[in-house]
């Protein structure tokens, strides 16, 4: 369970931070109000979370039980400092455009969440790709509501004009309101897929080996078992 | 005589009312000022409603067939959402804009949340604000036939009481949204709506009452009888008032909750005309206040018949 690739999964889809735990929703809506936003918040936050993962891991022998809170976020803030002066020496405008939710990544609920669950109690290798699965599944979200707030808001991509200039841009979708509605319609939408492949998964397994998907009564050892 | 030894269970006294009598009543009163809005508007005016109702009805439809729904088409809540969001569109719209205003409108707003009875705001005001804040240009563009005008609220804004022609605005001879201006054909649709008993006066008149009051309190031009008429006829306030304000899914049920939701609304519309950034706050005050709704009915309900007031709240 803790091998490099099973927490990348982990990260990316079964407990992605924006559409299965719903976490960072700050960053998430404000941020997002177009692709290339919505990816350098995600990569930015994820160098530090991969990081502050790391190093957590490491002390956690270290920091007593009592102020472990204080301890990591001492941590995180001065990961979060670093990037933030890498940023402004390297890609100054996307420092100027995501503004104050630089500084704010210090409190960000997945940073804290993943040292508390996760890289207090965890070696170190793993509390890495940890942080690196859960800052790609966060990216990905990002990334995702960003492209589609700026097609349907802007009618571009990256910036990058895709529609044709009769289309008229719902403006909505670039301001507060659009967030939610992307947010809800997107989480939605994988919800669906993967309740859909998780019903098609267990029909096939009653076909091939006979399983009557009634895990209570039925000893055997299976990938199918709901948990 | 063997049908007295009969007991069926509660309810016993029924009511002929059902949903879709009581929306056609509504689709019925909202006709003189919709009429009126063509006549003066003209054809583009007749598009845009026509589009609107029959994007709404075929947006709940096709939900509803898709979702394996019962299909409550028949019961003319769509027809009403797409007249009362046509009625609140400018004449200059085009057809897609109404149409994407009528799929938010059902889809988002009303089907979303479970269909009819359950949407927690006016379908149509959710749609005509969604259009409001994506297209702010062309919702604000009140252009007809010749006339370039601004509509009598914004004169009123921009000055003294003294550009407006009150006569004309009660008859509706002005800019604005297509079933807005005239406030005789909403009177008499709200008439008609009293005689059958679909609404009552508590909503209304206590929102028109507070809204004047707080006008003359805080309008800024004191006791001006002509500056309290305009903004009385201006605008959406009428139609608002009459015809969404009363809508039974998101106004309160409790006879004191509707006095209370009536008294906000006038509150929250005087704020939005006097200190907002635009001349009109009809519609805003109007979907913040089906938000407050269940807030209301929570701190309104009637003492139940037979029970009796325990001093100091009811603790059980």
């Amino acid at each position: 369970m803790n091998s490099a690739g099973e927490r990348l999964y982990n990260g990316i889809i079964k407990e992605n931070p924006t559409f299965v735990m719903m976490l960072g929703m700050c960053p998430t809506l404000a941020v997002t109000t177009s692709a290339m936003n919505g990816l350098g918040m995600g990569l930015t936050t994820m160098v530090i979370l991969a990081l502050s993962n790391l190093i957590i891991s490491m002390l956690r022998k270290v920091i007593p039980d009592d102020v472990r809170v204080p301890a990591f976020i001492v941590i995180v803030a001065s990961f979060v400092t670093i990037v933030q002066f890498l940023l402004q020496a390297y890609i100054p405008t996307l420092n100027e455009s995501l503004g104050l939710y630089i500084p704010l990544i210090v409190v960000n609920c997945i940073i804290l969440g993943r040292a508390e669950a996760y890289a207090s109690k965890n070696p170190m290798i793993a509390s890495l790709f940890d942080g690196i699965g859960m800052g790609l599944g966060f990216t990905i979200g990002l990334t995702s509501i960003g492209l589609v707030r700026e097609l349907i808001g802007s009618g571009k991509i990256f910036g990058a004009a895709v529609l044709p200039a009769s289309y008229e841009p719902v403006s909505i979708f670039v301001m507060a309101p659009g967030a939610f509605f992307v947010l809800a319609l997107l989480t939605g939408l994988q919800n669906k897929v993967k309740l859909n492949l998780a019903k098609k998964g267990k029909d096939v397994s009653k076909i091939q080996s006979g399983c009557n998907a009634d895990c209570a009564s039925c000893g055997a050892k299976c990938g199918n078992a709901k948990e | 005589m063997s049908d007295l030894r009969k007991v069926s269970s509660s309810p016993h006294i029924r009511d002929k009312a059902t949903s879709s009598n009581i929306m056609r009543d509504v689709a019925i009163a909202l006709l003189p000022a919709a009429v009126f809005g063509v006549v003066h508007f003209g054809m583009n005016a007749l598009i845009v409603l026509l589009v609107t109702v029959a994007v709404c009805v075929a947006t709940e439809y096709i939900y509803e067939k898709l979702m394996h729904k019962p299909v409550t088409v028949g019961d003319f809540s769509a027809v009403v959402t797409g007249l009362l969001l046509g009625m609140n569109l400018p004449c200059s719209a085009p057809w897609w804009m109404a149409a994407l205003g009528s799929v938010f409108a059902i889809l988002v707003v009303k089907q979303l949340f479970g269909g009819l009875g359950q949407n927690f705001m006016n379908p149509a005001l959710g749609g005509r604000c969604f259009l409001m804040i994506s297209f702010a240009g062309r919702m604000t563009n009140y252009a007809y036939d010749t006339f370039t005008g601004a509509t009598p609220l914004a004169v009123l804004r921009e000055g003294e009481s003294a550009g407006v022609d009150v006569l004309q605005m009660v008859i509706g001879n002005t800019a604005g949204m297509i079933g807005e201006t005239s406030v005789i054909a909403i009177l008499i649709g709200a008439a008609y709506l009293l005689w059958r008993g679909v609404i009552d006066l508590r909503i209304p008149g206590t929102y028109l009452v507070t809204f004047a009051v707080f006008m003359l309190l805080f309008g800024g031009h004191g006791f001006d009888g002509t500056y309290l008429a305009a903004q009385l006829a201006g605008g959406g306030l009428m139609l608002g008032a009459w015809f969404m304000a009363t809508d039974y899914v998101t106004s309160p049920i409790t006879p004191a909750g509707q006095i209370v939701y009536g008294v906000i609304l006038g509150i929250l519309t005087g704020i939005f005309r006097c200190f907002g950034a635009s001349p009109e706050g009809v519609s805003y005050a109007i979907i913040f206040s089906n938000l407050l709704v269940p807030l209301i009915e929570r701190f309104t309900i009637p003492m139940a018949f037979g029970k009796v007031k325990v001093k100091g709240g009811n603790r059980s």
